[in-house]
């Protein structure tokens, strides 16, 4: 039981990574590793200004800000100095490292005595006792839900529709009179932002903040995603984002069956690596290599 | 008015394969014309409209567009007098949008792309009268993904969307090259009517001497990087097409294919 509870857990807080990570892979078609620094970021800022004593709900937005400001950085760095795509997100993960090493001022922040998101007085009242075993669950599911049909929203709108041309065809964007290079910082930034409100999430849940949380988070998230869009392709009903936030809970319940299993935790990483080296090679057999871009496989 | 001064333009210049494209090319093309290209592989026809989109730029010389020098200028900014559609029936459309939010992309052209809702219920049926001249059975299709059309209808897509805001001047490279000669001829036609509509000036490039003869009101060989036939008005009207094709066969012979 607590095993499914925290699949879920985990799954929905590294959904709202996952629905960021679909708009840089699946949508502009960047592979953006700025994510393994911007999501401890998010992470670090929410320790130390809850151990400071700040309102938990207000590190969302301060975290969903910063990691847009991050995701410009990056865009930026691609956009304008011409540096190509996967090392630009690198030269950000690298530099980030020290950011945040520097935000935290340590490499370890505990905020387990803290009020946070999931633990705090407003919550514990207003939640009835059955469901108290529930309660981190179902504030995830219902933040996770939140962000992905905000992001449904933003996508029907023009800005968004620009976003979705650009990674299909930015010919056509440039032809509308618009640089297109604007548009992909906006999509990087949205990224980052949701990588590090995930980040942010994820540290309160855990209670607290360790530079090495980030790593592999470029891992989880382009499984997350690739699982969400080729395993429940057919699933004609589902929206690409909700079959992303299922994609992430299916991953995070393949990774702790692995655990299950008897692997020790040393293994992890590996673990997390050789699930998404066996999806990707799974996925690509039935699409091809070059299907990476939203909207590929309907063109042919 | 789109003037090109003394164009220069070296493709890899500085290594063996230095080729000079265009040295000393200059060509002015007044409002309303309809100007026909054509020419051999290579002789510059494509870079030219590339160097007047602003897509590749130009060593030296010159671009004014209505008396401002436009040389420097990015190419976004330069497509937002310009429609443009290729030869590529897919650069002209979103494979993964439908129809209507394709239309509707389009005619948002000039606006801002704001947080307004993308597309707008009270346009789609102008978008449908806007289909049903094509007779290509698109007005039915609004929710269809455009990645699942016929390169047919998506070029006759493109060219509606390329001029559905107002634009002052068409650029159409080969946009009937890769359709069957039914839908060419249909892609044509209307290519015409748009044109005359809205009164647009107009450099279309083509491989068909036929299409360059029957339409717009003039004709430009080029060759080398060199005009070496301009025909406007009454001259381009008495124009016959083996009279093109046997100055076409000439300088084809000369370079030996």
């Amino acid at each position: 039981m607590a095993l499914v509870l925290s699949v879920f857990e985990q799954g929905f807080i590294y959904a709202i990574m996952a629905l960021g990570m679909y708009i840089t892979y699946k949508i502009l078609d960047f592979p953006d590793m700025t994510v393994d620094g911007s999501f401890p970021m998010g992470a670090a800022i929410t320790a130390i200004l809850i151990s400071r004593g700040m309102n938990a709900a207000i590190t969302l937005p301060i975290c969903f800000v910063a990691g847009g400001v991050v995701g410009v950085i990056t865009g930026l760095i691609h956009v304008k100095l011409k540096v190509r795509d996967l090392l630009s997100g690198i030269i950000m993960m690298t530099a980030l490292y020290s950011v945040n090493l520097t935000i935290a001022g340590r490499a370890n922040v505990p905020i387990y005595n803290m009020n946070t998101i999931f633990d705090n007085d407003f919550i514990n009242g207003i939640m009835p006792t059955v469901l108290k075993p529930f309660q981190t669950v179902i504030i995830v599911t219902i933040i996770a839900v939140l962000t992905k049909y905000i992001l449904d929203a933003y996508m029907a709108t023009k800005s968004g529709f620009l976003l979705r041309a650009v990674g299909d065809n930015d010919t056509l964007v440039t032809s509308l009179g618009v640089d297109k290079g604007m548009v992909k910082i906006v999509g990087l930034a949205i990224a980052n932002g949701l990588v590090a409100l995930s980040g942010c999430i994820f540290a309160q849940q855990q209670r607290f903040f360790d530079i090495s949380i980030g790593t592999g988070t470029a891992v989880i998230g382009l499984a997350s995603v690739i699982i969400g869009t080729s395993l429940l392709k057919k699933v004609s009903f589902l929206r690409i984002t909700s079959s992303v936030v299922i994609g992430s809970i299916i991953y995070k319940a393949c990774v702790a069956a692995a655990v299950r299993l008897g692997l020790p935790s040393t293994y992890m990483k590996f673990v997390t690596s050789a699930l998404f080296l066996l999806i990707l090679v799974f996925s690509m057999e039935k699409n091809g290599r070059n299907n990476t871009k939203a909207g590929k496989n309907v063109s042919k | 008015m789109i003037e090109l001064k003394q164009i220069q333009k070296y493709y890899n210049p500085g290594s063996v394969n230095e080729m000079c494209l265009f040295d000393d090319f200059s060509l002015t093309v007044q409002d309303g014309e309809f100007v026909s290209v054509v020419g051999s592989n290579g002789s510059g026809k494509t870079s030219m409209l590339n160097i007047i989109c602003g897509s590749i730029p130009i060593d030296q010389g010159q671009i004014i567009v209505n008396g401002v020098d436009i040389t420097v200028r990015k190419d976004y900014l330069r497509h937002r007098s310009i429609g443009r559609v290729y030869q590529d029936p897919s650069k002209g459309t979103c494979p993964s949008m439908n129809i209507l939010e394709n239309m509707s992309i389009a005619d948002n052209k000039g606006k801002p792309f704001n947080l307004g809702r993308g597309t707008n219920k009270a346009k789609i049926e102008s978008y449908r009268d806007l289909l049903r001249p094509l007779n290509l059975g698109l007005e039915d299709k609004m929710y269809t993904q455009v990645g699942s059309l016929s390169g047919g209808q998506r070029q006759a897509l493109s060219l509606l969307m390329s001029t559905m805001t107002p634009i002052e001047f068409l650029i159409l490279d080969e946009h009937t090259a890769a359709l069957d000669p039914k839908t060419a001829e249909i892609i044509m036609r209307l290519t015409d009517q748009i044109v005359k509509e809205k009164k647009l000036t107009t450099i279309m490039v083509t491989h068909n001497l036929r299409y360059a003869v029957e339409y717009g009101n003039r004709l430009v060989m080029m060759h080398e990087g060199n005009v070496i036939v301009d025909k406007a008005g009454e001259e381009k009207k008495n124009v016959q097409t083996e009279e093109i094709m046997s100055v076409f066969n000439k300088i084809s012979v000369e370079c030996g294919n």
